[in-house]
């Protein structure tokens, strides 16, 4: 893989705020999210429900609802462009267009009353001013290309005829017919079978080699991130905790979260018997209505220190850590981690 | 789709047999003898027994049902008792007028409900949707019979732009025919339009919040595409469902509108008959209600079919 940090950047989020208000409360679901995603690169985001991962991607391109939701500030760059004042008009030739989304639950985010056919038209006659025959010659070929079979007969039948990863691949479809620069997949692989997880996966690395778009793939699952992407995003309580390139931050976590991430998950690689014992993060994320003032993870974190607890530790690079492994946290994990060893 | 519509059929037959039956059935629990009914004044018995032996009113009732199942299927519906006339000749008078009254109508339900149902599901929260919402309370609270006479006062004594009252055939004049129909169908088309309307921005709110219209936004596809091509077609099953239910209800005849209108239809051919004990025209005109309302439920089924593309493959 060639260096992606050489590479101009593609999307650049800038302290990014979203809430979403009710009569008597405010949620405040991402917290100033910062950062920087280069052409081609891939950028995985973890972080369980709630952490504002999936809430961010949409509120960057405005596909949250208006109300209750609200973007509370910053800024949201792509190709120089801030999407978050853009006009609708110009928005909406990003949305679909530079930017395609393959969102989660392949189950119910297609139109069950219209072909599969038609809904993958539907972008290409839009973006890239294809009559109907065009489009749906196209359409068969982006049907191809995801690997399903016999398009050409399948092309005009409905969602409801297809499996769970039939469904996923023409969401991919959907997501990759304009050939956009950034395909933001949200939760695309979790309601599917682990098999067919994995065919999915290798089918976006493959599409990717083939378009070079950059990708976010947004999940809970930290195996598909080290399967697929270069640099990885922890986010917690709408917040980004850690942050690099991907086997950086794996072996040498700097977030006690990111650490706790970790630990709930198996080492299948080590032999049975001698693997040890999953940790799971004791405690609740916090209530988004009264975000903590200090590290939102310290309640929840034994190696927290006072002053994580008043004061909000700032995304920084990590000492001794490969660089642009960033991390918010006042104290220092892999010495706080050698002194646990030692007693 | 022809095997579908087969598969129905084969279920409308029994149940169109099985209303006449219970029509037939019901007609006999009501009080009264119509043989004393239109024997006169004097109640002469030796009338009342003649009267009984035409009509075959001394016959057991499977045998009496036979009788005017047999005429029915010949076209032959009896003779209604009061009118002197053939009840065959009453409904084909008397159906075009309620038919057209009901399709009007409707027209109007649905050209007032379903736009309205949309935009206030579009605007939830705004003021389009207050206003919707108040309008469709308006509809729903106001009578029938005094929006009837309301509108009568204002087009037609006020501004004179309508006649008060009166039925013209369409054969014989269609201007002036939709000008005395415009107003009772308005008064019917208002009260559904109310029901449709909340039942369309209820179906539009859960549709606009599924996932696939976030799919559908996420193309880059404009509103109006988004309702128009992802939206109505899912939000269409309630309306079709309400609208096949309201036109049942309005072609069984709209009693009160008719009257203040003076529109000759089913309604009022209907309670005349029922007040007199004349058996064979209320058997008839239910009968034909009855299977008008199994035939629209067939053309709601259609229209599912249409609609949703899941009951095509089972």
């Amino acid at each position: 893989m060639t260096d992606i940090t050489s590479r101009p950047p593609l999307l650049e989020v800038r302290d990014l705020a979203v809430e979403f208000a009710d009569a008597d409360s405010v949620v405040h679901a991402v917290n100033g999210v910062s950062y920087t995603l280069r052409e081609g690169e891939t950028l995985g985001i973890v972080g369980e429900s709630g952490s504002g991962k999936s809430v961010h991607v949409l509120a960057m391109l405005r596909l949250i609802p208006m109300p209750p939701g609200r973007l509370a500030g910053g800024q949201v760059l792509f190709e120089g462009r801030d999407l978050l004042t853009l006009s609708d008009p110009e928005l909406r030739k990003i949305r679909g267009g530079s930017i395609g989304f393959v969102f989660q639950d392949p189950m119910s985010s297609l139109n069950p009353s219209m072909t599969v056919g038609r809904q993958i038209m539907e972008p290409l006659m839009l973006h890239l001013g294809m009559g109907a025959e065009a489009a749906r010659k196209r359409a068969i070929e982006l049907m191809d290309m995801v690997r399903l079979p016999d398009a050409a007969r399948r092309i005009d039948q409905y969602p409801h005829e297809f499996s769970g990863g039939q469904r996923q691949r023409i969401m991919i479809a959907i997501g990759l017919s304009c050939r956009p620069k950034l395909l933001i997949a949200d939760e695309a692989t979790t309601a599917l079978d682990v098999t067919v997880q994995a065919d999915v996966i290798e089918l976006v690395k493959e599409l990717k080699r083939e378009i070079g778009m950059a990708v976010i793939w947004i999940t809970h699952d930290l195996g598909v991130v080290a399967g697929i992407a270069d640099t990885v995003q922890v986010m917690y309580a709408g917040r980004v905790m850690e942050r690099g390139p991907v086997d950086d931050v794996f072996r040498d976590p700097r977030s006690a979260y990111t650490l706790g991430l970790l630990r709930s998950l198996p080492d299948l690689t080590a032999p049975a018997g001698q693997r040890r014992r999953l940790t799971q993060i004791d405690g609740a994320p916090p209530d988004m209505r009264f975000p903590p003032p200090g590290d939102p993870f310290a309640p929840r974190n034994r190696y927290a220190t006072p002053r994580c607890l008043t004061e909000r530790p700032p995304l920084e690079q990590a000492p001794g850590a490969a660089p642009g492994h960033l991390a918010a946290a006042w104290y220092d994990l892999p010495s706080v981690l050698a002194a646990e060893a030692l007693s | 789709m022809l095997r579908f519509f087969l598969k129905r059929l084969t279920t409308i037959i029994p149940t169109v047999i099985l209303a006449s039956m219970i029509i037939f059935a019901l007609q006999q629990l009501l009080p009264g003898d119509p043989a004393i009914a239109i024997s006169g004044e004097e109640k002469d018995p030796e009338v009342i027994a003649f009267i009984r032996e035409k009509y075959h009113l001394n016959d057991p009732l499977p045998v009496r049902y036979a009788y005017w199942i047999g005429g029915v299927l010949q076209g032959d519906m009896g003779e209604s008792i009061r009118l002197q006339q053939p009840v065959a000749q009453l409904i084909v008078s008397k159906f075009p007028v309620t038919l057209q009254l009901a399709v009007m109508a409707m027209a109007i339900a649905l050209l007032i409900g379903v736009p309205l149902g949309v935009l206030s599901a579009v605007y939830n929260g705004k003021a389009m949707d207050y206003a919707a919402n108040i309008l469709a309370l308006w509809g729903l609270s106001t009578p029938n019979f005094w929006l009837g006479i309301m509108l009568i006062l204002l087009f037609s004594v006020q501004l004179g732009w309508l006649p008060a009252s009166g039925y013209v055939p369409p054969t014989e004049n269609l201007w002036e025919n939709l000008r005395a129909m415009i107003l009772p169908a308005f008064v019917l088309g208002n009260s559904i339009a109310a029901v449709m309307m909340r039942h369309t921005r209820a179906a539009m709110l859960q549709v606009l919040s599924s996932d696939y219209v976030r799919t559908a936004r996420a193309k880059g596809l404009s509103p109006r595409a988004v309702i128009i091509r992802h939206c109505l077609r899912n939000a269409s099953v309630p309306v079709i469902t309400l609208g096949a239910l309201e036109f049942g209800a309005l072609l069984s005849g709209a009693l009160l509108t008719e009257q203040v209108f003076s529109i000759p239809g089913f309604g009022k051919l209907m309670v005349d008959a029922v007040f007199n004990r004349d058996y064979a025209v209320v058997q008839g005109v239910v009968l034909c209600t009855a299977t008008t309302y199994i035939l629209l439920n067939l053309l709601a089924d259609l229209a599912y079919f249409l609609v949703n593309p899941k009951l095509r493959r089972s």
